[in-house]
């Protein structure tokens, strides 16, 4: 057991470690790569250089302000949807084809209209990746509520529970599992939605300074833009796989 | 509240729907004094002819058809194929598969500028990035749908003499079927988001060309009706792949 561990993190390692040493040697063999491929010591240098100007910080803080507030607006409308929704059988049977059937449609689709509506500033980044991740929320919360067993809550009521006894101890727990996974696809979708949104049409932002250097023909910014989101986005993906085997044990 | 049989829950759903455009067409016709909101009368005078009559639109429709094509095939075939390879053994499995959900998880949208500059403006960028949006839920279905096998069934049929082939052709795939189905329909939505992102970000003559003339010459009824329009293929693709699903898994019961 412990040496096949070591050989799977050896061959993880092994291939992050080829794909660097495949970068520098390509970009230290020839220079017709340096346009679209920079060397990786002036990407870091460029890491570096917007670390310490404060250019990450200022267009990070516009960015993660949108998706915060994005994202409570999903949670709150998506809850309280699903929540609605699920209180009689009738409901969720007219609603949730109709939820499903929108979020299979690619809501970047109506990202122009937003744009139009809501101006080129934050406001339409947040209208659009709220409306785009209430979908999973409110889905994942009518799934959760729907799945809680008939049989508890009859067994509950022939015991006397109040309705809020009911909620408190069968409803809640019986659909949190899913309802939290519904809340973690919707914070992944509306990350990706507001970058999305920023590289598409913005003003300032984390998005926009990408689309920027690209514009602007400067590679070795636009790898380092690029490495600080994929740096940011496994470490949530690793915080959030961790608090999910966590809440599993449980 | 008791059940409602399957008509009525149709009817109050088309009733609801109609109840919708009627509330939207008559905010936009008596309440707003926007000109940005346009009622869906409005939307469908200009569907046809301004809209889809126009043939540089319908030939933007077209391509951009095209390269969801293109991109949902390279995303199946290349993702099926990693995945089996991943797949195959559990050590690759192990190794490999974390490996790719971290980079599923990764917001492709602050690519899509370094996609343009090596792919160009036209249709390939567009190709390239529905692809790398499509291939991940394949692969992570592919390798996930491998594993379902059950390893009695494998036993089973070696005992009673099936070859290699024999053994993928009728125990592995109808088990993967599925699971990979349910990846590829998943793909197809994402390819559209991959290709509609990339066509929106930068277009020649595709249907971004098309959103940004709207938006920028403040058309918001011409802007909807091919939004709309867009969004229906969406729909009718995505039921596509489900009934092809269907097909597939008519085995199981």
């Amino acid at each position: 057991m412990r040496r096949e561990q070591l050989l799977i993190r050896s061959i993880q390692f092994g291939l992050v470690a080829i794909l660097f040493g495949a970068w520098w040697f390509v970009t230290h063999s020839s220079q017709k790569l340096m346009l679209l491929l920079p060397r990786p010591e002036l990407v870091w240098r460029e890491m570096q250089l917007l670390w310490s100007s404060g250019r990450l910080w200022s267009a990070a803080t516009i960015t993660v302000t949108e998706i915060v507030k994005a994202y409570v607006i999903a949670v709150v409308a998506g809850i309280l949807v699903g929540f609605l929704v699920t209180r009689s059988r009738n409901l969720v049977r007219i609603f949730e084809p109709m939820l499903a059937g929108m979020f299979a449609i690619p809501l970047t689709l109506f990202f122009p209209l937003f744009v139009v509506f809501f101006g080129i500033g934050p406001d339409s980044k947040v209208a659009y990746a709220a409306t785009y991740s209430f979908f999973p929320i409110a889905l994942n919360t009518i799934a959760g509520f729907s799945s809680v067993d008939e049989l508890y809550l009859r067994a509950v009521r022939s015991m006397g529970a109040s309705s809020v006894q009911q909620f408190r101890y069968v409803y809640l727990p019986g659909a949190l599992p899913v309802t939290l996974t519904g809340l973690r696809i919707g914070f992944f979708i509306c990350i990706a939605s507001v970058l999305g949104g920023e590289t598409l049409a913005a003003a300032a932002g984390v998005g926009k300074s990408i689309a920027l250097s690209a514009e602007l023909m400067e590679t070795a910014r636009l790898y380092a833009w690029i490495a600080f989101v994929v740096l940011a986005s496994v470490m949530l993906n690793l915080l959030a796989l961790a608090a999910e085997t966590r809440s599993e044990r449980e | 509240m008791t059940e409602m049989s399957n008509t009525q829950i149709r009817l109050v759903r088309l009733a609801l729907i109609v109840g919708l455009i009627a509330i939207w067409e008559f905010y936009a016709r008596f309440i707003s004094t926007s000109s940005l909101i346009a009622g869906p009368s409005d939307v469908a005078m200009a569907w046809w002819p301004k809209v889809m009559g126009e043939p540089r639109v319908r030939a933007a429709v077209g391509i951009t058809l095209i390269e969801l094509a293109v991109a949902f095939a390279m995303s199946v075939v290349f993702g099926m194929l990693i995945g089996i390879l991943i797949g195959l053994t559990n050590i690759g499995r192990r190794s490999m598969y974390p490996i790719v959900l971290l980079l599923y998880g990764i917001p492709q949208a602050i690519i899509l500028p370094l996609f343009v500059l090596v792919f160009g403006l036209g249709p390939a960028s567009k190709i390239a990035f529905g692809f790398s949006h499509g291939i991940f839920p394949v692969i992570v279905n592919t390798i996930a749908g491998m594993r379902n096998v059950s390893p009695h069934l494998l036993a089973g049929s070696a005992a009673m003499g099936a070859s290699g082939a024999q053994q993928v052709r009728y125990v592995i795939f109808p088990h993967m079927v599925t699971t990979v189905f349910a990846g590829l329909r998943l793909a197809m939505t994402l390819t559209l988001l991959g290709v509609i992102l990339a066509e929106i970000f930068v277009s020649q003559g595709g249907i971004g060309f098309f959103t940004l003339l709207y938006s920028e010459t403040f058309n918001p009824s011409a802007l909807m009706a091919l939004v709309l329009t867009l969004a229906l293929m969406a729909i009718a693709l995505n039921e596509l792949v489900r009934l092809v699903e269907a097909r597939f898994s008519r085995w199981k019961d």
